[in-house]
């Protein structure tokens, strides 16, 4: 009931972290996508280059986080912002290019060779293929990577509140340092909400850009 | 028209060069279907991609219209070049409408002009363009894909169309209406096609000249009844069957061997009549027709030697009749299955067109054997 009353006491409040929050994730997730998608796409026309770009961007994520923070610290602090918002985007960034890069190539490498001789037959060029048939079919396996991205991102984000980013994460952060079970709870919840309502959303838009598959055959 | 010369194709592998097409010299005259036919790994799907530059040439000379195909830019050359595809490959991202008008748009044509051809070309293959415009490839069953495949070819009006096993990954009974209207729709356009097949049914009933190849040489270049009547040499007679005499009756219609259309009688007429008729045709039954001239009964020779009276009293009914358009392969079923060696022959309307026999059947299938025959004792 507290918990409750909290929630409803900084109903504000919650609204303003939240918007922080997005804003981390969506503006790093959406530069993500702008470069993520190119590479994934670049990486299609070699197999070593994409051995090697899959490689590197899985390492990344094997880092943890608060190491990631640590290491931008003393990198960022060089132009005066090794905490706050930038370095918490850098991180989303790096962290949602596998996922984006991964997928995009899984998704153009696996486009059915038959519409690529099709394309090609009936007189596409390379970037004329790419632009009116992979990319566009490749798009509902991006989204999946982006909600992956997005998903998984919200999460590191509350994180990055020890870094001064902002955020749901302060609940969470200032909770425990308080102890303060309200804030804590009241922060996790929210977080998890704002996946959950997240991924639903990407879900939507996935299902918006994929063609109609075979629903009821017509007759005639 | 298509013209190939020393069209050859190596290529590089690691076990060494193979040569996948050697030295073909061919042409396809305009508003021809030529088939290339023959098993797998002969060299006829390369052949095919070669001309629109898919697969590229190792040595030789590709021709359209007489104008070199060397001189053209690949991806211009392909946009006037009608491709089809076993695996039909409609973009699923697009709208039927857009799948079809994906060459004029890159050609650059006017929306509402090429939207207006899509829809014209919808009717062309009897499908409804308002069901049909707005859906998406995945809603379509395989045959009114493939149809769509085919006009998406002709959607820029190229006058060559290359189809890599068209009708390959359609059942049977739908393929067999596909080919008919493929057909139909030729009879108007004439264009200039070239077809990959392994279906020797298939070349005989549509190809106006079939190309067999093996192991990257073409074999024998020849129309359908002709290579059906005189392979060349051992593999093709062997490729063909041993039934390849029996294929060409597919190749003719009843129409050209049926004979004696002025030997009828009619219900009213007497016995004698039937009998003097009988005899100077030397066919021991008769066709007896209605007042309008249908084929209505026949009468036995047999039933009516030495009887008075009328023919309505010996008149039998006709087991079956053949249609004049159907081919032969069709009657002669129906004589097998009826047990006769003979048939009337009747238009759509049922009216009375002559009779066809098995002796006739087999006389015009040997024909082509008796002039050579002729030749050589000559």
């Amino acid at each position: 009931m507290d918990i409750l009353l909290f929630m409803l006491d900084n109903l504000s409040l919650i609204g303003q972290r939240t918007w922080e929050h997005v804003s981390i994730v969506g503006v790093a997730v959406g530069i993500a996508i702008l470069t993520g998608v190119p590479i994934g796409i670049a990486i299609t026309q070699s197999k070593r280059a994409a051995d090697i770009v899959l490689g590197i961007a899985s390492v990344i994520v094997t880092i943890p986080s608060v190491a990631l923070f640590g290491l931008m610290i003393p990198i960022l602090s060089i132009i005066g912002q090794g905490v706050g918002y930038l370095p918490a985007v850098i991180a989303v960034l790096l962290y949602s290019q596998l996922p984006i890069i991964r997928n995009t190539y899984v998704a153009i490498t696996n486009v059915d060779p038959a519409m690529r001789e099709a394309a090609k037959g009936l007189g596409m060029t390379t970037i004329q293929r790419l632009m009116r048939v992979e990319i566009p079919l490749a798009v509902p396996v991006v989204m999946v990577g982006v909600r992956v991205a997005v998903v998984m991102n919200i999460g590191i984000t509350a994180i990055a509140a020890y870094i001064g980013a902002g955020g749901l994460g302060t609940f969470i952060s200032r909770g425990i340092s308080q102890t303060d079970p309200r804030q804590l709870i009241t922060g996790a919840i929210a977080v998890s909400v704002l996946a959950i309502v997240a991924d639903y959303f990407l879900l939507f838009i996935q299902q918006k850009l994929t063609p109609p598959q075979s629903s009821e055959k017509i007759d005639g | 028209m298509i013209r190939m010369e020393n069209l050859t194709k190596v290529f590089d592998t690691p076990g060494g060069d193979v040569t996948a097409v050697n030295n073909v010299n061919m042409e396809v005259p305009a508003g021809e279907i030529c088939i290339l036919l023959g098993p797998s790994g002969c060299g006829k799907t390369t052949t095919l991609k070669m001309i629109n530059g898919l697969i590229p040439k190792s040595a030789g000379k590709i021709f359209i219209d007489g104008k070199d195909t060397d001189t053209v830019n690949p991806v211009q050359l392909r946009r006037n070049i009608g491709y089809v595809i076993q695996q039909i490959g409609l973009f699923p991202n697009m709208t039927i409408e857009d799948n079809i008008c994906v060459v004029p748009d890159l050609l650059g044509w006017e929306k509402a002009k090429s939207r207006k051809r899509a829809a014209e070309l919808l009717e062309l293959v009897n499908l409804v363009p308002s069901a049909f415009l707005k859906r998406y490839p995945k809603e379509l069953s395989g045959g009114q894909q493939q149809r769509v495949g085919v006009i998406r070819a002709l959607a820029a009006d190229p006058p060559v169309l290359l189809m890599d096993e068209p009708f390959g990954a359609i059942d049977p009974i739908n393929r067999a209406v596909i080919q008919d209207e493929f057909l139909k729709m030729q009879k108007e356009l004439k264009k200039t096609i070239m077809f990959v097949s392994h279906d020797i049914d298939e070349a005989i009933k549509m190809a106006d000249k079939v190309a067999i190849f093996k192991d990257g040489i073409l074999e024998q270049y020849s129309a359908p009844d002709d290579l059906l009547a005189r392979p060349t040499n051992d593999f093709i007679a062997s490729f063909l069957g041993q039934d390849r005499t029996l294929k060409r009756l597919s190749l003719l219609s009843v129409g050209d061997v049926k004979f004696g259309e002025e030997y009828k009688v009619h219900g009213e007429g007497d016995l004698a009549n039937a009998i003097g008729q009988m005899k100077e045709l030397g066919h021991q039954n008769i066709v007896v027709t209605g007042p309008q001239g249908r084929a209505r009964a026949f009468l036995h020779l047999n039933d009516i030697l030495g009887k008075k009276g009328v023919i309505e009293e010996y008149r039998q009914a006709l087991p079956a009749v053949a249609n004049v358009k159907e081919d032969l392969k069709t009657a002669v079923s129906t004589m097998f299955r009826h047990d006769v060696s003979w048939l009337a022959c009747v238009d759509d309307d049922g009216f009375y067109k002559g009779y066809i026999t098995q002796k006739a059947i087999s006389h015009a299938l040997s024909a082509i054997y008796r002039d050579e025959k002729q030749n050589t004792l000559r």
